[in-house]
């Protein structure tokens, strides 16, 4: 009963989220990019229902916008560590072996950064674009993906069904993508829905640190790091896209937690 | 005789709207030894704990009454049953591994219950712990005190958990499948402390079992529960020999029967596998700059198994039974030896010789619940060596599997998932995994013993008829001794690592040379009264 809130509540805050970006696609309340010096920091009003930045863009336009952008860069990292993530600890965890001690001593040595410095010094590196933020977040959550799935993997293939499988006559790879993987899904799952919160925090915060996705293209993090001088002065440009932050962690999180239920095979 | 020890008076115990145990009614005498039986769900567990009120008041609601001498315990709060807890009823589980604490050594846990109950003095407490740790025949009780659970097997534990329980003198002893998780040597020796010890004492023994053997061979009286509610109840011996209810016959009919009508394996029969000279180590435990000394599991073994034999393989738990049948599928290493496999070396096969081998050679796994993969259909299951079949078309497979599951008696359970099924069905599933690429090996490694005795049984008559019908040879692991008696054509036993006794099951049976045969055959109850009752008919 209480589940099925919970996953309601999730399915009903992500298709929110989508709904407002496929309108943004055809149609947006303002140019989200034009100045309008006239009206700089307006408070929502019927013409603006977010109100104006202090270069008096339209913030609901801006959010809107914002949203695609944010969501294109979560999903593209999320996507690229965890496919990437899950090749490598799937192979990595049932293999063992000298391929582990190499690829784990790499692994460790990336963990040993702290994510955000991670990501900052690779920016830094190939220089700061939109695809270079996808590039950079992914390579810093890799190794955390490889770590979670390799653990997992690790005591699925003690299980008498794997060993079944090399019974039967099944090749490694077969066993590793037809028994093991499927197995091994509730945690990827749980973690992809994670590390789409910790991407979305992460752009907001390295758009805050000023090598985020280079201005006038908004998103929610940018929006967020340019609203802090007038946060008393005019609450609404944190406010919205904070809590169009929030509520996308709530739902994603919502909905992968339905997710992961509905793919337990015992659970019927 | 004066006021029974224990009286339990309609006990009713419900867990939400189901009704898990009804109207059980029975009292237990002083020093008295009474067994109650039943399969898993029969609600034996459930009764044993609601006695020294250990159920979560929660989930569970208990009515009727329970008196323990002369003390109501359902109206005894919390306080008043810790009293009662240890100092009058004492409890043994079945997990030596998990019932004593990890983190404390052996002394404090004794030290424990005294210091609560008795109010003694540390040296006092000390001279009682060692004196009770001899009883129970731990060698040197004195440095045991300082030791930790993990430096000893289960059997050891278990004899500690027997002292430490023994040691506050209850008047009521409760065992909850206590010997379980042990092999059939300690097995026995646990059970003959613990019986010995309490009539000693003067404690009266309430023993839960699924085990008609122990049952038999330890207790006075036995109370047989079925689904919750009490079928049958007498003197052990008389319901044995002549039980009245249906379900207590069905569990005596269930004891291992010998096979009669078997004919004989000609002795000139080609070997379908040949083990020469195995050896197999495991890793030992590596220090901080150096690789382990590795541990020899098995050692020097050489057998061979005919074509449409069944060979048991037979030893205590640490044998390397389970070990060896794994190599001999080629799933461990050898640090030494050779396989051979209709006269080729299983290492040294071909891509060709490898796939044919695979379907040749099959595996059926102890325990139902971890050998089938939870997110494939049974169909699925059943045709993942069929795979590997060159030339079969995905109808033939299809008719393979619908033939196979017909055979073991799952007719249309092709598009079920394992967790829908029971524990016998599951393993009539991991049968018809092994037997549907037409093997003419099957490995078979304890394939009843994680199942109820009715449904063992059954397995094993499906079993033996699958192997008479299709004529694979089977190597049979197993530490039940009746179980080889019913079905095995010849008997290996092995002793850590080591074959020490094979040769035909009557012969081995009727008189084992070895040391170690005769302590197993004189440790197994079923076999005792399998014979018994045999001998009264």
């Amino acid at each position: 009963m209480k589940r099925s809130v919970h996953s309601l509540l999730g399915v009903g805050l992500v298709g929110a989220l989508l709904v407002v970006v496929l309108l943004g696609l055809v149609w947006l309340p303002y140019d989200p990019l034009a100045i309008d010096l006239d009206h700089t920091l307006a408070a929502p009003s019927l013409a603006h229902w977010l109100g104006t930045d202090e270069f008096g863009r339209d913030v609901a336009s801006r959010a809107m916008l914002g949203a695609r952008i944010s969501l294109l860069i979560a999903i593209q990292t999320v996507a690229i560590s965890i496919v990437i993530g899950t090749a490598l600890g799937l192979v990595v965890g049932f293999l063992r072996g000298w391929t582990e001690r190499v690829i784990m001593t790499f692994s460790d040595a990336l963990l040993a950064f702290p994510g955000i410095l991670l990501a900052l010094a690779l920016i830094a590196v190939i220089g700061s674009s939109r695809h270079s933020i996808v590039i950079a977040l992914a390579v810093a959550y890799l190794p955390a993906t490889i770590r979670v799935v390799r653990g997992s993997v690790i005591s699925i293939r003690e299980r008498e069904y794997v060993e079944a499988s090399r019974v039967a006559g099944d090749s490694a790879l077969y066993t590793m993508w037809r028994i093991v993987l499927p197995n091994a899904l509730p945690p990827i799952l749980v973690l992809a829905t994670s590390l789409f919160g910790w991407v979305i925090l992460s752009e907001s915060a390295l758009s805050f640190l000023g090598v985020g996705v280079p201005p006038p293209l908004p998103t929610w993090g940018n929006m967020l790091s340019s609203a802090r001088p007038y946060m008393y002065a005019a609450s609404w440009l944190s406010i919205a896209p904070g809590l169009c932050i929030v509520a996308t962690l709530l739902g994603i999180n919502m909905l992968g937690d339905a997710l992961r239920d509905r793919l337990d095979p015992r659970d019927e | 005789m004066s006021a029974p020890l224990l009286t339990i008076d309609n006990l009713r115990i419900e867990a939400g709207d189901r009704v898990l145990l009804e109207g059980l009614s029975f009292a237990v005498a002083a020093g008295e030894r009474l067994a109650i039986v039943g399969e898993s769900g029969s609600g034996k567990t459930l009764a044993t704990r609601a006695i020294p009120g250990l159920l979560a008041p929660a989930l569970d609601r208990v009515s009727g009454t329970i008196r323990f001498e002369g003390r109501e315990l359902t109206a005894l709060g919390d306080r008043g049953l810790r009293s009662v807890r240890g100092a009058g009823i004492g409890l043994v589980f079945q997990e030596p591994m998990t019932s004593l604490n990890p983190a404390l050594p052996i002394g404090v846990q004794l030290a424990e219950g005294l210091k609560l109950h008795r109010r003694l003095d540390d040296a006092e407490v000390r001279r009682r712990s060692i004196d009770m740790l001899a009883r129970v025949q731990i060698a040197d009780p004195e440095s045991c005190l300082a030791r930790y659970p993990h430096e000893f097997s289960g059997g050891m534990r278990q004899r500690i958990m027997l002292a430490s329980v023994l040691l506050l003198e209850p008047r009521l002893l409760i065992a909850d499948e206590p010997t379980t998780a042990l092999d059939t040597l300690s097995q026995r020796e646990v059970l003959q402390l613990m019986v010995a010890l309490t009539r000693e004492m003067g404690t009266a023994l309430l023993l839960i079992t699924h085990d008609l053997g122990l049952v038999a061979e330890y207790t006075d009286r036995v109370i047989v529960l079925e689904k919750g509610v009490m079928v049958e109840e007498g003197e052990t011996a008389q319901v044995l020999a002549r039980p009245n209810h249906p379900y207590t016959a069905k569990l005596v009919g269930s004891l291992p029967r010998k096979d009669g009508d078997r004919a004989a394996i000609a002795p000139d029969a080609p070997a379908i596998l040949r083990i020469e000279h195995a050896r197999v180590d495991y890793p030992g435990k590596p220090g901080l700059f150096r690789a382990g000394t590795p541990i020899r599991v098995i050692d020097d073994v050489t057998l061979d198994v005919r074509a449409g034999e069944i060979v048991a393989l037979v030893g205590a738990s640490g044998s390397g039974k389970t070990t060896l049948g794994r190599t001999a599928l080629g799933l461990k290493p050898l640090a030494g030896g050779r396989i051979l496999f209709d006269g080729k070396d299983i290492t040294r096969l071909d891509r060709v010789g490898e796939r044919a081998f695979r379907r040749d050679a099959q595996l059926v796994f102890q325990d139902p619940f971890s050998s089938l993969p939870p997110h494939f259909r049974i169909g699925e299951i059943v045709g993942a060596a069929l795979r590997h079949v060159p030339g079969l078309s995905a109808a033939d497979r299809r008719e393979r599997v619908r033939a196979t599951l017909d055979d073991v008696g799952l007719a249309g359970f092709e598009d079920r998932r394992p967790h829908q099924m029971s524990g016998g069905q599951r393993q009539r599933v991991a049968i018809a995994r092994a037997i549907a690429s037409e093997p003419r090996l099957v490995v078979a490694d304890e394939p009843v013993s994680a199942l109820d005795v009715t449904i063992q049984l059954q397995v094993l008559t499906l079993l033996q008829r699958l192997q008479r019908d299709r004529g694979f040879a089977c190597l049979f692991i197993t530490h039940d001794l009746a179980v080889v008696e019913q079905i095995a054509d010849r008997v290996i036993v092995l002793e850590k690592g080591r074959i020490v006794e094979q040769g035909p099951t009557d012969a081995v049976f009727a008189a084992p040379t070895h040391d170690y045969t005769r302590r197993l055959l004189a440790a197994s109850p079923a076999l005792a009264l399998t014979e018994t009752l045999a001998a009264q008919q």
